[in-house]
C-alpha cells in the first residue's frame, strides 16, 4: 500500500504501524516538543509513553507505535501541540 | 519550641490564606494538615476567581473584595518571597457567559443587569462581538455577557505560595498531623489543639478543614453543618492557544444556586497556563463517594463540544474530582464559634473557595484582631440557623 | 454512541495471563469476552509479527475476542462491573464504543519497562528495551544499526538476541547489577525457573556467537548528540549504582535500549479499587483481588515472567468461572506452578533491584518528566521551596506527571526522587487512556441491562 509521509509517497505493508514505517524509512524522530522544540520519536514502543505522537489524516496526538497504517494515510510531523484540522 | 498563637487546621487554600493573613498581622501561626499541604479539595479546584456567577448578595460582596485583593496579595508575596516562589499563574483574562437557548437568554440579561447594579462589570455583547472575543465559539448563541473582572489562578501554586510566606515569617507548616479535638482548662478557657501527635498549646484554632470541617467541629464539641458536593473536571491534552476567556454556558448560574442531589453539569471551558483546557464541572450530592461515573464525564464532554465544536477531536487525557464543602444555605462560614471560646471556622466555600480565599483570610485576621472588616462579616457568622441547627445526624 | 452487551466474564489483556485465563474460563462453559488493544493475541511475550495475516493462537469456541479494543474505564455496577471499550485504529476519533457488563472481570493488563532518567535520555535513539523488542518482533525493524543494550535483569538478553535477529549490531549488554549467575545459582530459583534457564542459555549462545560483550556493574550514564544519539558515556557502578570516578568510557552508537525492570499497568485495577501493596495488586490463592468479582493475573500482581503469568491466568480464569456459577475443578497444577514461579520471581527481584545510586546520574537540567519537560532542578524546587510533598500537589506544582502519559513513565522515578514512599502514587487514572472529546460525549450507554450471573448454555 502507499501512504504519504510529510508529503512524500512511501511504501508500506499491511500490519505495519506508523512507527514501523517511519523507522524502516530511516527516521527516528517525527515530533517536536511544546516547550523545548526538541525532537522525539519512539521511546516505549508499546503505547504508554506518548512520545511518538504524529498527525494522521489531520488528527494530531496519534501514537505512531500503536496506529496501524491504512492505504492513503496522510502522515505528518507534529509540531508541539496542534489542533485537529 | 515556642508555642504558636494560632493553629490553623487544614492546609488547603482557605487555611493557607488564613494563616498568611494572621501571620502578616504578626501572629505566630502553625498550620496542620493530616495529609500533604494543598492536596485536598484545593488540588481539585479549577482556579476560577469569579464575580460573574454570583447574584447580588453577601457572597458577591466577598467575591468582589477577594477579586480585588488577590493580585495585591500575590504582588506583595512576590515582593517578599521573590517572583518565582510567589508565582500562581494569575491571569485576569475575563469571562464570557453565553446563552445557547432561547430560554436562557433573557435570564442571563436580567442576571447581568442586577450584577451591574451591584457594581460588577457585566457588558452585554452581540454574537458577533462574542465571536471576536472567542473565535472558536459556537455561532449558535442567543445572548452573551462579557465579565472583564473574572480571573484565574492555579490553586495549588496559590496555596503553596501563601504557605511559603507563613514559613518565611517564622510560622510552621506540618504535614501528616491530624487534629482530633481541643482541650479547655478547668475554667473552660481554650488551652490546646489535640492531634494524633500530641497536644499543641495555643490561644486559638481555625477550622479550615474544607469538606471535612464538620467532622473536626464535632470533635471540638461545636458541630457545624458542612456537606460535600462532588465535582468532576475533564482535562484535555495540551493545545495551542484556543480558548481565551473563561467561557461558560448561562446554565452555570442555575446550578450554582441549586441544591438538587441529582447530577447537574454546567459547562465552563478555559485554558490553563500549561496549554491544557479544563472542562468543568459537575455537581452531585453523593456524600464522599469517590466513584467516578462515565455518564458524568459524557455529559461534560457533550456540553463542551456544543460550546466549542473545534474541541470535538482533541484528546481528553484526564478526569479528576473533588468535594466542594458547602453549608445548607450555600454561604461560607467565617468567624468565631460563640459556643467554644478560641474556636474559629473558615470553611463552606463550596465551588468558590479558590476565588474567595484571599478575602476570607483577611476577614479572619481582622475579626481576630477585632478590627472592622472590609466586607460585612455578619452573613457568614457561625451561629446562623442553617449552620448550627441543621447539623446532619 | 455506545451500545451495551453482557458477558459473564470479561478478560482484559491477551498476554500469557489473559490467554490462559480465557482458556481456563471458557473450558468450564462460561461465556467469555477477551479484550486487547492489539490487533493480534499474545501480549508482550508472545508478540506476533503484525505484518503477516495469520494468527498464531486459537481461542476456544465461543470466546468473543475484541481486538484493537481498549478498555478506557471500569465502573462498578450492581452484580459486577462495566468495562467501557473503544474499538478501532489507535487514537482515532472514529472508533466505536461498547460497554460490557460482566459478572466477573479478569485484569491481565501486564507491565511496561521502567526507564531511569540520565542526561540525554530524551534524545531520539534512546529507547526502552521493550521498545527494541516490540519493534523487532512485531514490525521487523531494528531501532538502530549499532545498539547498546543496558539496564538490569535477564530481559536484556532476549532483547539483544532479537536485535541481532533483525540485523542490528549489538555493541554490548550492560548489566547494572552484579553478574547474571546470581539467581541461577540460587537453588530455589534454579528449580523454579528451570524452563527459563534453558531459554536464557539459548540467548547466551547467541551472545557468544555474535561476540557481544556482557558487562556487569556498568550502565549508561549519559547519551550525547545534537538531535539524535551519536554516542554514550558508560561508567562502572559501585554496589549502590553510583558511578565510579575515572571508569567512564565513551562509545559511538546510534541507539540505546534501556530497561530497569517493569512497572505494572495498574490503572484499571485502581479504578476497580483493588487493594495494592508495594505497587502491585494484592491477590489471594485464587487470584481474587480485594474486590469481589475482580481477579488479577500476570505482571499486575508481581513481576515474574511469562510462565508465572500464564499459571496465574489459568487460576484466575477458573476462579472467575466459579464466581459466575460454573463447575470448576481446582487448577492444582497451575497453583503449584504459581508457588514455584513466585519463588523464582522473588529470587529475580533480589538479584536485579533498582538501586538508589541512579539518582546521582541526574544533573539539574536532566528531564525527569519527558511529556512536560520538567527537569530535576524544577522537581526539587517544587518539593523543597513549595513543600509539595504529596503526589497531587507535587504534580500540580512541578507539572511532572501531568502530560499525556499521565505519569506512567516518570511516576515511579518522581516518587523515589521526592521521598514519596509509594511506587503506585501516580497510578490512579480514572481514564485509562485518552479519548477524543467526541468519543467521550457519546460514551454513556443508553440502557443498563441486568446481569444474570451464570453459565450460558
Ligand atoms: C471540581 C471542582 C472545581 C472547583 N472549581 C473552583 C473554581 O474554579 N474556583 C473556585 O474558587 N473554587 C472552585 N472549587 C472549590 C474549591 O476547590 C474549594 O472551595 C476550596 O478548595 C476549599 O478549600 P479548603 O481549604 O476549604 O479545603 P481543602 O482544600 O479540602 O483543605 C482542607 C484540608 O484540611 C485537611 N484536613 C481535614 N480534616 C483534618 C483534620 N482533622 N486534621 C488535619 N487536617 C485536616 C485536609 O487534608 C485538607 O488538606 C472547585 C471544587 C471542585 C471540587
Ligand atoms: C515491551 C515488552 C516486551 C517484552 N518482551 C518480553 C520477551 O520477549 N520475553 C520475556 O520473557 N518477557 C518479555 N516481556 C516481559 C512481559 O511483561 C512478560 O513476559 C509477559 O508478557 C507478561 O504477561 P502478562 O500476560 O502479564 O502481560 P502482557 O504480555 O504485557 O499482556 C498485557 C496485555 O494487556 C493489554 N492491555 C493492557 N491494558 C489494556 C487496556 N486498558 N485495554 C485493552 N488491553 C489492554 C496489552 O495490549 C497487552 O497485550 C516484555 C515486556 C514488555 C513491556
Ligand atoms: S513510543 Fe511510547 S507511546 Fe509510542
Amino acid at each position: 500500500m502507499r501512504v504519504r509521509v510529510d508529503g512524500e509517497v512511501c511504501e508500506a505493508e499491511e500490519g505495519q504501524t506508523v512507527a514501523g514505517v517511519l523507522l524502516a524509512a530511516g527516521r527516528n524522530s517525527w515530533r517536536s516538543t511544546r516547550r523545548g522544540g526538541r525532537p522525539r520519536g519512539v521511546f516505549c514502543g508499546i503505547g504508554v509513553c506518548f512520545d511518538c505522537l504524529v498527525v494522521v489524516n489531520g488528527v494530531p496526538d496519534v501514537r505512531a507505535c500503536q496506529r496501524r497504517v491504512e492505504p492513503d494515510d496522510e502522515i505528518r510531523t507534529q509540531h508541539g501541540a496542534e489542533l485537529p484540522s | 519550641m515556642v508555642s504558636p498563637d494560632i493553629v490553623v487546621i487544614g492546609a488547603g487554600v482557605i487555611g493557607a490564606a488564613c494563616a498568611e493573613a494572621l501571620s502578616a498581622a504578626g501572629a505566630r501561626v502553625t498550620v496542620l494538615d493530616r495529609g500533604a499541604p494543598a492536596s485536598g479539595t484545593t488540588a481539585a479546584g479549577e482556579g476560577n476567581v469569579l464575580v460573574s456567577d454570583k447574584a447580588p448578595g453577601p457572597e458577591l460582596e466577598l467575591a468582589q473584595a477577594s477579586r480585588k485583593l488577590w493580585p495585591e496579595l500575590l504582588a506583595a508575596l512576590a515582593e517578599e518571597l521573590g517572583p518565582e516562589l510567589a508565582d500562581a499563574e494569575w491571569e485576569p483574562k475575563g469571562g464570557l457567559v453565553v446563552a445557547t437557548g432561547d430560554e436562557s437568554a433573557a435570564p442571563l440579561r436580567d442576571f447581568a443587569g442586577a450584577q451591574r447594579a451591584a457594581g460588577v462589570r457585566a457588558d452585554p455583547v452581540t454574537a458577533a462581538e462574542a465571536g471576536a472575543l472567542e473565535p472558536h465559539l459556537t455561532k449558535a448563541i442567543t445572548a452573551a455577557v462579557h465579565y472583564p473582572e473574572d480571573a484565574q489562578l492555579q490553586p495549588v501554586l496559590a496555596a503553596t505560595a501563601l504557605l511559603a510566606a507563613v514559613r518565611a515569617r517564622g510560622g510552621e507548616v506540618r504535614s501528616g498531623v491530624r487534629a482530633i479535638g481541643i482541650e479547655a482548662d478547668a475554667g473552660g478557657a481554650f488551652k490546646a489543639v489535640l492531634t494524633d501527635r500530641g497536644a499543641i498549646a495555643c490561644a486559638a484554632v481555625v477550622n479550615a478543614c474544607g469538606p471535612w470541617a464538620g467532622a473536626f467541629a464535632a470533635d471540638a464539641g461545636a458541630p457545624i453543618a458542612v456537606l460535600p458536593r462532588r465535582g468532576m473536571v475533564l482535562v484535555t491534552a495540551p493545545l495551542p492557544y484556543t480558548v481565551r476567556h473563561k467561557v461558560y454556558d448561562a446554565d452555570y448560574v442555575g446550578a450554582v444556586a441549586s441544591g438538587d442531589a441529582d447530577l447537574q453539569t454546567s459547562t465552563v471551558v478555559e485554558s490553563t497556563g500549561t496549554g491544557t483546557i479544563l472542562i468543568g464541572s459537575s455537581r452531585q450530592r453523593v456524600g464522599f463517594e469517590e466513584r467516578f461515573e462515565v455518564r458524568v464525564l459524557a455529559e461534560l464532554a457533550r456540553k463542551a463540544q456544543r460550546l466549542f465544536p473545534i474541541l470535538a477531536r482533541v484528546p481528553v487525557m484526564r478526569a479528576y474530582g473533588g468535594f466542594r464543602p458547602y453549608a445548607p444555605d450555600h454561604l461560607p462560614i467565617i468567624g468565631a464559634d460563640p459556643r467554644v471560646p478560641g474556636l474559629w471556622h473558615a470553611t463552606g466555600h463550596e465551588g468558590a473557595g479558590i476565588g474567595l480565599a484571599a478575602a476570607t483570610g483577611r476577614m479572619i485576621a481582622d475579626l481576630y484582631a477585632e478590627k472592622e472588616t472590609a466586607v460585612d462579616a455578619s452573613p457568614f457568622r457561625v451561629d446562623r440557623p442553617a449552620v448550627i441547627e441543621e447539623v446532619a445526624a | 454512541m455506545s451500545r451495551t452487551v453482557v458477558s459473564s466474564i470479561v478478560v482484559i489483556g491477551a498476554g500469557p495471563a489473559g490467554l490462559a485465563a480465557t482458556r481456563a474460563a471458557a473450558d468450564t462453559g462460561a461465556d467469555v469476552t477477551l479484550i486487547d488493544a492489539a490487533p493480534k493475541l499474545g501480549g508482550q511475550y508472545h508478540r506476533q509479527d503484525a505484518r503477516t495475516g495469520d494468527e498464531r493462537f486459537a481461542l476456544p469456541a465461543g470466546v468473543q475476542h475484541l481486538r484493537e479494543s481498549v478498555v478506557w474505564a471500569i465502573e462498578p455496577i450492581d452484580g459486577g462491573h462495566r468495562a467501557h471499550v473503544r474499538t478501532g485504529p489507535a487514537d482515532s476519533p472514529d472508533r466505536t464504543g461498547t460497554s460490557i457488563d460482566a459478572a466477573a472481570l479478569v485484569l491481565a493488563t501486564g507491565a511496561y519497562d521502567r526507564a531511569l532518567p540520565f542526561p540525554g535520555w530524551d534524545l531520539p535513539g534512546v529507547f526502552t528495551a521493550g521498545a527494541a523488542q516490540a519493534l523487532a518482533k512485531g514490525q521487523g525493524v531494528a531501532v538502530g544499526s549499532r545498539v547498546l543494550v543496558a539496564g538490569t535483569g535477564p530481559f536484556l538478553l532476549p532483547v539483544a538476541s532479537s536485535l541481532v535477529g533483525v540485523g542490528a549490531e549489538v555493541v554490548a549488554i550492560l548489566e547494572a547489577n552484579a553478574a547474571v549467575r546470581g539467581w541461577l545459582s540460587n537453588p530455589f530459583g534454579a528449580l523454579a525457573g528451570a524452563g527459563k534457564a534453558g531459554e536464557l542459555a539459548a540467548y547466551a549462545a547467541t551472545l557468544v556467537r555474535h561476540r557481544i560483550p556482557y558487562r556487569a556493574r556498568r550502565a549508561v550514564i549519559e547519551a550525547h548528540g545534537a538531535d539524535r544519539v551519536e554516542a554514550v558515556t558508560t561508567a562502572r557502578l559501585d554496589a549502590d549504582w553510583s558511578p565510579l570516578p575515572g571508569s567512564e568510557k565513551t562509545m559511538e552508537v546510534d541507539a540505546v535500549a534501556v530497561g530497569f525492570g517493569f512497572t505494572p499497568q495498574l490503572e484499571l485495577a485502581v479504578s476497580a479499587r483493588c487493594e495494592l501493596r508495594d505497587g502491585f495488586v494484592v491477590v489471594d490463592a485464587a487470584q481474587a483481588t480485594s474486590v469481589p468479582g475482580v481477579f488479577a493475573a500476570g505482571e499486575l500482581t508481581g513481576i515474574g515472567g511469562a510462565t508465572l503469568s500464564a499459571a496465574e491466568g489459568a487460576v484466575a480464569g477458573a476462579a472467575a468461572a466459579r464466581h459466575v456459577g460454573a463447575e470448576v475443578r481446582p487448577p492444582l497444577q497451575a497453583m503449584r506452578r504459581i508457588r514455584s514461579g513466585r519463588r523464582f520471581a522473588a529470587a529475580l527481584g533480589e538479584a536485579y533491584p533498582v538501586r538508589p545510586g541512579w539518582r546521582t546520574w541526574l544533573r539539574d537540567d536532566t528531564l525527569v518528566c519527558r511529556c512536560e519537560e520538567v527537569d530535576y532542578a524544577a522537581l526539587r524546587g517544587a518539593r523543597n521551596d513549595r513543600d509539595a510533598t504529596g503526589s497531587r500537589s507535587l504534580k500540580l506544582v512541578s507539572r511532572a506527571g501531568l502530560g499525556l502519559c499521565q505519569g506512567r513513565v516518570c511516576g515511579a522515578n518522581v516518587a523515589e526522587l521526592s521521598g514519596i514512599d509509594d511506587p503506585a502514587a501516580f497510578a490512579g487514572r480514572p481514564m485509562a487512556v485518552p479519548l477524543r472529546l467526541c468519543e467521550l460525549a457519546g460514551a454513556d450507554p443508553e440502557a443498563t441491562p441486568e446481569i444474570e450471573p451464570g453459565v450460558k448454555v
